[in-house]
């Protein structure tokens, strides 16, 4: 038996060519300026991912995925920073020099290493989602709890990075597109255009990853989590390691996605730690379809394409439309657009408004044009 | 001394804006189990009408004269036009939510944006006849007796108080905006309340400036927790809201009707936004911002102090006001200017007002690892509670 002696895996097939095909050709195809917008979204596809495991596949709806975005961003940041501060007094990025700081602080020091910055960039968000998770997990917070627990979180370090000036640049933010790397400006066309690639790759990576780690025994005890915790702690599972694991590898994603945003962007703030944005995540993945992983990537890429062409068009309206996709999302489709059309949402649409007739059996069997049953 | 008097008092006022702020949502999260992020919003327009109530009060002629008592008239007028934006939100979105609050905190989240979005492009002339309409609409049938509002007549009767409460809407729109030129053209700035000369100043006592808009605010607060604890504790109305609380099957088995409890809760909750909103506006400038920056703290003190409990939430905001005082403003510094070093340079880092934030948010986390449910817990025998 082949893989493709099947008519699904043909289509399959076709749409993964499809997939390379556009993304090899995107940037022929699209204006810089739209190009680099995709790739911004498409790294915040990955972030959704993360939002889509932890709280799609766990139930635990965090408010506070932007810490991990923004640390991952930071990362990054600090490593093109140091990369080009070369011909800066002292060999420090130049902004310490308007704070009158003239030694390095002792956290930026590792940065200097590209291989320390590619680790960290996953693995210090991840290492603070699991920390604080465990501590927050093991106490059972839980539901409304949790969510304004990384709420709070992410006021705490939102505050912390607008403060400090001398460490960070506070308010500021650190600036990527001026400086450089491989020779080039981060800023520049083909800078821009790897950077779209490496997220279209890394987001159909992500994609892989998470729906291997789903669909597996351990993606049965998260969905067990999500629909009844206290049954899963007495069937003998400790819902608390599943938990912390499952945040921090959500965390890792978020700092990666970060990261990819902030060179694509030019720029990390604390305005990524904002309460709006962190929410924003959260209903990319409610109007995609919770729980479903492809749900997240769409959600995210198209809102906010959506978002960009609505705001260049008519810049007051989008908050409109913004909060309506959220009351109608919660309250009509709880499901999501991509978990509606998988219920058989059309067909019951079609029902409703009479299209198509309904047949009285059970189990539901495909009727053709005639209204006849298919064999 | 002196100096430990005068923290108390800045801790207590910054405590009772965060009371006042966070009664109302004590209340709707506590007894309705609904994560309301709107209610930033809520106090958002409360603090707007306080600014338009103002400005009638200095336009019309007859209404001069008593300019000066215009905060106390606006305290009334923002719980009535929050309360009456809450009802209407309880009506059309949150009933269809009860019993899964992560799903209200995104709707309300929602509504928030929109109301954010709606001061800033709205003219505030008609969106105060929207409110009018709403008022009237929502509460006219309440006096129409019930006999008349059965069958088909019933309905012509319902559609015609709401035509009817349009009308006074629009008028109530144009007469604004033709009278306050201010308030006809939408404006996403932000407006300044002017304080009444009698609120200005402070009273000087055992050596210490008492502003006197802080004493209104604690005087608001105190009184508001009052009113509520009265309405909890003494009142028909208020023991039905308590039943409903601990048990919701129970009570409607007994007669009590669930749905009309939900739209007092939630109808009272909002209005005390809306007093809330009164005593933002004295403090600083009111913009469509103005909720968020309340919001998570509100939050933080109804979790500290444990859901569904008022002497929690007091308890709660009164310390967060207190440590935010000592923290930020490093009151801790001069009242022990001799403190080693290291703890001393530690306390210097956090003495600014974002910093402080940052200080006490990590020691709520802290607080909490130790008393996940806060201060005072709810008792309970379920598994998940």
């Amino acid at each position: 038996m082949s893989i493709f002696s099947t008519k699904k895996s043909w289509i399959n097939l076709t749409i993964w060519v499809l997939i390379i095909a556009f993304i090899i050709a995107a940037p022929s195809l699209l204006p810089v300026f739209r190009l680099n917008l995709l790739g911004r979204y498409l790294s915040l596809a990955i972030v959704a991912l993360g939002v889509d495991l932890i709280w799609g596949f766990t139930g635990m709806l965090s408010l506070g995925q932007g810490i991990f975005f923004a640390l991952g961003g930071y990362c990054a940041a600090m490593f093109l920073q140091l990369n080009s501060a070369g011909e800066f007094p002292n060999g420090i990025p130049e902004f310490f020099g308007l704070y009158g700081v003239e030694k390095l602080p002792f956290f930026w020091e590792p940065f200097k290493s590209s291989i320390f910055t590619l680790i960290s960039i996953w693995l210090l968000p991840a290492i603070i989602a699991g920390l604080l998770g465990y501590l927050v997990f093991r106490n059972r917070i839980k539901g409304v709890y949790f969510s304004i627990l990384t709420q709070a979180a992410l006021l705490v370090f939102f505050n912390f990075f607008n403060g400090q000036q001398k460490l960070i640049n506070g308010t500021n933010g650190l600036k990527t597109d001026v400086t450089q790397l491989f020779g080039q400006m981060v800023g520049s066309e083909i800078m821009q255009r790897w950077f779209f690639w490496i997220s279209a790759v890394l987001v159909i990576l992500a994609w892989f990853f998470a729906r291997w780690i789903v669909r597996d025994r351990f993606g049965n005890v998260l969905i067990g989590i999500r629909d009844d915790e206290a049954r899963v702690r007495f069937t003998g599972y400790n819902p608390v390691i599943f938990k912390t694991i499952i945040f921090s590898i959500a965390g890792g994603l978020a700092g990666i996605s970060g990261a990819l945003y902030t060179v694509q962007s030019g720029i990390v703030s604390p305005q990524f730690m904002t309460v709006p944005f962190s929410i924003e995540m959260v209903i990319w993945v409610a109007v995609g379809g919770r729980g479903t992983l492809l749900g997240a990537i769409l959600g995210a890429v198209l809102i906010n394409y959506a978002k960009s062409l609505v705001s260049e068009a008519l810049p007051a309206s989008w908050m409109f439309i913004q909060g309506g996709l959220f009351i109608l999302v919660v309250t009509a489709l709880p499901e999501g657009v991509l978990g509606w059309i998988r219920k058989d949402g059309p067909k019951k649409l079609l029902f409703l408004i009479g299209i198509n007739k309904k047949l009285e059996t059970y189990p539901s069997l495909e009727v053709n044009e005639q209204g006849e049953v298919k064999s | 001394m002196q100096l430990i008097f005068e923290s108390l008092f800045n801790g207590v006022a910054i405590g009772s804006v965060l009371l006042v702020a966070a009664l109302g949502l004590a209340i709707v999260f506590g007894l309705m189990g609904v994560i309301n992020l709107a209610h930033g919003e809520l106090m958002m327009l409360g603090a707007y009408s306080t600014y338009i109530t103002q400005l009638i009060f200095k336009q019309v002629s007859f209404l001069k004269p008593f300019y000066d008592s215009y905060v106390i008239v606006a305290i009334g007028i923002a719980f009535l036009v929050s309360g009456t934006v809450g009802i209407l939100l309880e009506r059309t979105v949150i009933r269809r939510l009860y019993g899964s609050p992560l799903e209200t905190l995104l709707a309300t989240w929602g509504v928030s944006l929109i109301l954010q979005q709606f001061v800033r492009s709205v003219p505030l002339a008609y969106g105060s006849g929207l409110v009018i309409t709403l008022f009237f609409g929502l509460f006219a049938p309440l006096f129409i007796s019930d006999d008349l509002l059965q069958g088909a007549k019933g309905k012509l009767i319902r559609a015609s108080t709401w035509g009817f409460s349009a009308l006074l809407g629009v008028a109530t729109g144009g007469i604004l905006s033709s009278l306050v030129s201010k308030l006809s053209r939408a404006s996403a700035r932000n407006v300044d309340v002017t304080a009444p000369s009698w609120m200005r100043g402070g009273i000087d006592f055992v050596g210490i400036t008492f502003p006197k808009t802080r004493l209104l605010i604690i005087l608001i607060t105190l009184i508001s927790v009052l009113v509520v604890i009265f309405f909890l504790d003494k009142t028909a109305w208020g023991m039905r809201i308590r039943a409903v609380t601990q048990n919701r099957s129970m009570s409607d088995c007994l007669g009590i009707s669930t749905e009309t409890v939900d739209i007092i809760t939630f109808g009272i909750g909002s209005g005390l936004a809306g007093v809330a909103g009164v005593a933002v506006s004295l403090l600083g400038s009111v913009g469509p911002n103005v909720g968020g920056n309340y919001i998570v703290g509100c939050f933080m003190v109804v979790v500290l102090g444990g859901v569904g409990n008022l002497l929690g939430t007091i308890l709660a905001s009164f310390s967060i006001g207190i440590m935010t005082d000592l923290i930020g403003a490093g009151r801790l510094l001069t009242i022990w200017p001799e403190m080693p070093s290291p703890l001393y340079s530690t306390i210097d880092f956090f003495a600014t007002t974002s910093m402080a934030r940052v200080m006490i948010f990590a020691l709520i986390v802290i607080f909490l690892q130790f008393r996940p449910t806060g201060m005072f817990p709810q008792k309970g025998r379920m598994v998940e509670s």
